[in-house]
């Protein structure tokens, strides 16, 4: 899906926190400050000392001379944290998925959001607009990385929303603090004279890297969205997991059984209630000699039946070691879809169609015990060539998109690779009069076709072949064919099939 | 005297193949497999369903005669809406065939295993499936003790398992219903015209338990079994009046 972003900027986190607590200071310069090596330094100003000149960075007692009537509040360490972390619950309601930017901003993961309020526009108002009116002087920006959400919502001029893709063209007039680089580099980079993206964006990556290092090939790239960028979120989405950790130490399989019984009940009830099923889980096992094992399986449908998924490890626990016992087992997985409700019956139809959960049970008991690649279903394809007219179908409930064919004969049984058999055909293009085939001689008493059925040029190079449908004198039925056109001498026979 | 002996020996029949299990016609005349008169050599004159049947196919041309009428009797059981499970270990049935019987292809699942073991436990496990319309295992050998268990899983779940036993090496005693024989014959096209007409087959009944062996012909016709001596009958009946 196509990722977006929203980057939100708090251009005066902390002073406008204090704002809102001493609403006195509304009208009044003040600054934070904080001893740092031995000075007084300014940590954060809020707008009326910042209209005044004062700026982060500077030493208190120079702002003092520069407005007389300034207040120094002193800091608080890891009150921007705290703040931002409050914001971001808050932002919960509009994304799950919010991550904390230090030290004054947060990203917001919205993909598939924006729709709910209509939009991205009205979507990025509400929450822009919501944050001022507590108070906060906050800016936003939306684009496809959050790099570049992230340089709009500090740097941008023209406007908010970056559409899909654009974040190339947008990032051009910025300046290169806007990339996130550390002062070293963005001071390097003020001295070689390259005062935009677009002075060295399209510089060759080698050069960049040579003089400025990995970390800004990085954040370029992370930008520009050809890298990703982990987040940390606020609140990660618990995994499915769950962990049973044993008093004593597990040798027998009862036990296990027990074990796998426990962990799949509360891992089912959890996925129950969020309508989720199992497609694949993973049993690991922690033995008390230090080893790790792991047992796993998987389902054709989501499942969170826990008595089927019981059955689906219960073929697999001999491939269990307790050695010498078993401490802790945890179940995982990995991988869960959503379920769909099942119409309980009204009345149960004669014999069940492809979509039977009882059936999908079945094929996932046969599939953990041999392997899920034994278990074929074929779909017709629109070919004619008989070894490529079938393709295996990739779930129970594909839909064939052609129909079977029925026009021609078909072998009810298909020899895997055609054998060659030797004929006496004394007419061209007429079915041979005899044939032999594993040392016995069949003379053909009845025949149709022939049927040609050309190679597939663009696969495979080879000649045509000419089908005849045949039967001897004893009633059994062939189907064979003839590789090219006629020779006497050297025409190649096979028998491909054996019809009912 | 003996009209009441006869009545009290046929009730007594019917009562012994009841406790046996199998169960007299829900309708009269219900000939849903149309097999015609092969199915009076069963029980109640019905063919089982719900049970194992077992099928001797030596050869591959056998097998495929096997094949094609085991095809027309799992278009009645699937009745286009249910799946069926075709297990085996070496298959070479190619399935767009089934389409000439009625059985869509895409509905009949196909297991290809390795051993002969898992052959068995795959076929029993189908068979405790509920609602599966039919069962189809390719096995070589297989023990009384294997077949029981075969069986009693299909009591409950009344599904229809059938044993292909390609290249049997020797034929025991199973617990199967019936062991059949089918074989090609030489097709005939009416007024003799060229070509290969339609599949025919002879089919022989072994064994059958509660019932009488025998041998028929039959002819596989526009999605029917066709009863083949009926057929010429009414070929020399109407030579006869046309000569």
């Amino acid at each position: 899906m196509q990722k977006r972003f929203v980057s939100i900027w708090f251009r005066h986190l902390t002073t406008d926190w204090l704002t809102l607590r001493r609403p006195e200071l509304k009208l009044m310069p003040f600054v934070f400050a904080a001893p740092i090596r031995g000075r007084m330094l300014i940590t954060a100003a809020n707008l009326l000392a910042e209209q005044q000149g004062i700026g982060v960075g500077m030493a208190a007692a120079d702002a003092k001379a520069i407005v007389p009537s300034l207040e120094v509040v002193d800091d608080i360490p890891g009150k921007a944290a705290k703040l931002l972390e409050a914001l971001g619950e808050w932002c919960i309601r509009y994304t799950p998925l919010v991550a904390v930017d230090l030290p004054n901003g947060l990203i917001l993961d919205v993909s598939g959001c924006a729709h709910l309020w209509g939009g991205e526009r009205a979507y990025l108002g509400a929450i822009i607009k919501i944050l001022r009116s507590k108070g906060y002087d906050a800016r936003g920006a939306m684009a496809d990385t959050v790099g570049t959400a992230w340089a709009i919502a500090r740097f941008g001029k023209v406007k908010p929303i970056i559409e899909p893709g654009g974040q190339t063209e947008a990032l051009l007039p910025l300046p290169p603090a806007a990339l996130r680089l550390e002062p070293l580099i963005l001071e390097r980079l003020q001295k070689l004279g390259l005062y935009t993206i677009s002075n060295f964006i399209g510089l060759g990556r080698s050069a960049l890297r040579r003089r400025f290092g990995e970390d800004f090939l990085l954040r370029l790239n992370q930008a520009l969205g050809n890298e990703d960028e982990p987040l940390q979120l606020i609140q990660p989405v618990e995994p499915y997991q769950e962990r049973l950790p044993c008093l004593e130490p597990i040798r027998t399989v009862p036990a296990i059984e027990i074990a796998i019984k426990k962990l799949l009940e509360s891992l089912c009830f959890r996925l129950h209630g969020e309508g989720k099923g199992i497609r694949t889980a993973i049993l690991e096992y922690y033995r008390i000699d230090g080893e790790i094992g792991s047992v796993s399986i998987g389902t054709n449908r989501a499942s969170y039946h826990a008595g089927h998924l019981f059955k689906l490890f219960e073929l697999n626990i001999a491939k269990i070691e307790p050695a010498l016992g078993i401490e802790l087992f945890v179940l995982k997985a990995p991988k869960v879809d959503d379920v769909e409700p099942g119409q309980e019956a009204i009345w149960s139809p004669e014999g069940c169609g492809l979509e039977d959960a009882g059936l999908a049970e079945l094929l996932d008991r046969l599939a953990n015990k041999v392997g899920a690649d034994c278990i074929r279903r074929y779909l017709p394809q629109e070919r004619y060539w008989p070894e490529r007219s079938i393709k295996l179908a990739h779930s129970l409930q594909e839909k064939k998109t052609t129909a079977w064919r029925m026009d021609r004969p078909r072998p009810s049984l298909l020899l895997a690779q055609p054998e060659r058999i030797e004929v006496t055909a004394p007419v061209p293009d007429y079915p041979p009069i005899l044939f032999r085939y594993k040392n016995v001689v069949h003379y053909i008493k009845k025949a149709d076709g022939p049927e040609r059925i050309e190679q597939e040029w663009w696969i495979e190079t080879g000649e045509h072949r000419d089908y005849y449908y045949v039967e001897d004198e004893a009633g059994q039925r062939y189907w064979l064919f003839r590789s090219g056109h006629y020779d006497v001498e050297s025409s190649k026979w096979f028998i491909h099939g054996f019809f009912a | 005297m003996p009209d009441t002996k006869k009545d009290i020996i046929s009730q007594l029949r019917k009562d012994i193949l009841l406790w046996e299990g199998f169960k007299p016609p829900a309708t009269a005349g219900a000939d849903t497999f149309g097999l015609g008169p092969l199915e009076s050599a069963f029980p109640n004159d019905i063919f089982p369903t719900g049970t194992i049947h077992e099928m001797i196919c030596p050869t591959p041309e056998q097998a495929a005669a096997t094949g094609g009428f085991m095809s027309g009797l799992l278009a009645s059981l699937m009745n286009h809406e249910s799946a069926c499970l075709w297990i085996g270990t070496t298959r070479k049935l190619f399935p767009p065939a089934l389409m000439a019987f009625d059985v869509e292809p895409d509905r009949v699942i196909f297991v290809d295993l390795q051993r002969e073991k898992d052959v068995l436990w795959a076929m029993e496990e189908a068979l405790k499936c509920e609602g599966l319309a039919a069962v189809v295992a390719e096995v070589r050998e297989i023990s009384f003790m294997q077949s029981r268990r075969l069986q009693l899983a299909v009591e409950n779940s009344k599904v229809t398992g059938f044993i292909l036993r390609n290249d049997p090496r020797k034929l025991g005693t199973n617990t199967c219903v019936a062991r059949w024989q089918i074989s090609s014959l030489p097709s005939e096209l009416e007024d003799g015209l060229p070509g290969v007409g339609f599949p025919r087959w002879q089919v022989e009944l072994l064994r059958v338990r509660n019932g009488n062996p025998g041998c028929w012909r039959l002819e596989w016709m526009d999605g029917h079994f066709v009863p083949v001596d009926e057929k010429t009958n009414i070929h020399e009946l109407q030579k006869r009046q046309a000569g």
